[in-house]
């Protein structure tokens, strides 16, 4: 590796504790000085045992936790940015664009059909300016070539079309986190959050996962990863990282 | 960095004290907040917190005892909403603002057509010609999933769902720039908040708006808020992106919020 490259990704002396006041005031300290490098294309999976901040790292990197200290360094595609200071407006800007999440859980607001929760992230990720009148064929348009993506990969993922349509409340907890993997990979992020991506598919959908994460690799994605299936693990990862 | 870089609304050091208020206390005290186009931001807390109070305050309906509200208007005027005369806020709330009210009768006008109801703002932007009237009830009508059959039924035939769309259509027809909603989705069926909920994101985000929004419900401010910030006893205790305040609040009072629903 290049060590005059900057890294995609840089994480110095990282701290989290959480105060939990109903309890007493007890004080958790999740993480401690921790520092992390991750070059574009490459993948770390966090190891340790539970409890040893694998979830709190990713979650201080997507801005749902506060860093107490530290810097988190992301070379964002408009320039340098540190995660753990950064205003709630330049957050939500780098979450809609270079920062995905995929986490076990999928949140989506109700009614909406499967298919647009993940087409939206495409349409949202390149702001339009207002539209001046609501039944504008231009957004209905982006939203239609952000729907072609969307569909060919829920087929890879081998979500049943028939759901395609339906609003993902009453599916499976597999066909959820499909459409939540569909979301995360749909927008080309700079850098890739995943939580136990694989935890509820099958043989043959983890391995398809395995494959998006290589081409996210390929385009030059940085990606921080938890994941419990060494298999999948061992196919993705370039290191481990071992935390506590 | 973007057009998010200048607020739209600017609110500072804002307290207010009820006149008939017993002892000293305020029902918002010292609270400060900017809002920027195309966000939607929550207001949560429990009853008696002073988010209705600090909404209204903010509308100008409200003369609040302290601090300022300054509003950025469509020509990049910064305005002064409490140091306007009562004829610029009526100006204000029926071109640029809009208000949902909770009980959407206090928002309606019960004894004029639910398509009179729509009109009755671009009327007072000076549109007269009948048949765009109509045509923009319509197409509003439909897209708040009204049945446009109904075009000339009183509101007081519809259901308290039916209501609430009726006025935020009411409220959106003028394209305001930013829209204050006081508990728009409390008192209504789980299934209809539902399809209230989506109406309100797929609307804030098409039309690129600042929405603020007061709900109770930390379910809502979390499906459609990209900030939230929490009060309690008139006092402002966290506010940030809203999945970082409801997954890592701070303050012991948003934590015990949090931990005192189902699902949040």
């Amino acid at each position: 590796m290049n060590e005059h490259a900057s890294p995609r990704l840089a994480v110095r002396g990282l701290a989290k504790h959480f105060t939990l006041h109903l309890r007493g005031g007890a004080r958790l300290q999740v993480l401690a000085d921790t520092s992390l490098d991750v070059q574009a294309g490459e993948c770390v999976a966090l190891v340790g045992a539970s409890g040893r901040g694998k979830s709190t790292l990713v979650k201080c990197l997507f801005g749902s936790y506060g860093a107490d200290a530290g810097e988190l360094r992301l070379d964002a595609s408009d320039g340098p940015v540190d995660i753990a200071s950064a205003s709630p407006q330049r957050m939500l800007a780098l979450r809609r664009r270079d920062i995905a999440y995929v986490s076990q859980f999928l949140r989506a607001v109700p009614r909406v059909p499967a298919l647009d929760i993940v087409a939206q992230r495409l349409v949202d990720a390149e702001p339009a300016p207002a539209a001046d009148d609501l039944d504008d064929a231009d957004h209905e348009s982006r939203m239609n070539v952000a729907r072609d993506a969307a569909r060919a990969l829920l087929g890879r993922l081998n979500l049943p079309p028939a759901l395609w349509d339906l609003p993902p409340a009453t599916f499976s907890g597999g066909e959820q986190q499909r459409v939540n993997i569909a979301r995360g990979f749909v927008q080309p992020a700079r850098l890739l959050l995943l939580d136990e991506p694989t935890a509820s598919l099958d043989a043959a959908n983890r391995r398809v996962v395995v494959e998006l994460i290589h081409e996210a690799k390929a385009r030059g994605a940085a990606v921080v990863g938890i994941f419990h299936d060494e298999e999948v693990r061992d196919a993705v990862a370039d290191r481990c990282v071992e935390l506590g | 960095m973007d057009e998010a870089a200048e607020p739209l609304l600017r609110v500072r050091g804002l307290s207010h004290r009820f006149a008939a208020a017993r002892d000293e206390r305020y029902a918002v005290q010292d609270a400060d907040l900017d809002l920027f186009a195309g966000e939607v931001v929550a207001i949560v807390g429990e009853s008696g917190s002073g988010k209705s109070t600090l909404l209204n305050c903010i509308a100008g309906r409200i003369a609040p005892t302290h601090g300022e509200v300054h509003y950025r208007d469509a020509t990049g005027r910064w305005l002064d909403v409490h140091g306007l005369t009562e004829r610029q806020q009526r100006v204000l709330a029926r071109t640029e603002w809009g208000f949902v009210e909770q009980n959407a009768s206090d928002g309606l006008r019960l004894d004029v057509s639910a398509g009179a109801n729509i009109g009755e703002r671009l009327m007072g932007q000076g549109e007269r010609h009948y048949g765009r009237l109509r045509g923009t009830a319509e197409r509003w009508m439909a897209r708040v999933e009204l049945d446009t059959g109904r075009i000339d039924d009183s509101p007081r035939a519809f259901s308290g769902g039916m209501r609430q769309r009726l006025q935020i259509a009411r409220n959106l027809v003028t394209r305001p720039r930013l829209v204050l909603l006081d508990e728009p989705t409390s008192g209504l069926d789980v299934s209809v908040q539902a399809k209230l909920l989506d109406l309100i994101r797929m609307l804030t985000a098409r039309m690129h708006l600042c929405a603020l929004i007061v709900t109770h419900d930390l379910g809502v401010a979390r499906l459609l808020a990209q900030r939230t910030l929490v009060m309690r006893h008139g006092r402002v205790v966290e506010q940030g992106l809203t999945d970082r305040v409801l997954d890592d609040p701070q303050h012991p009072y948003t934590q015990l919020l949090v931990s005192s629903v189902v699902m949040p």
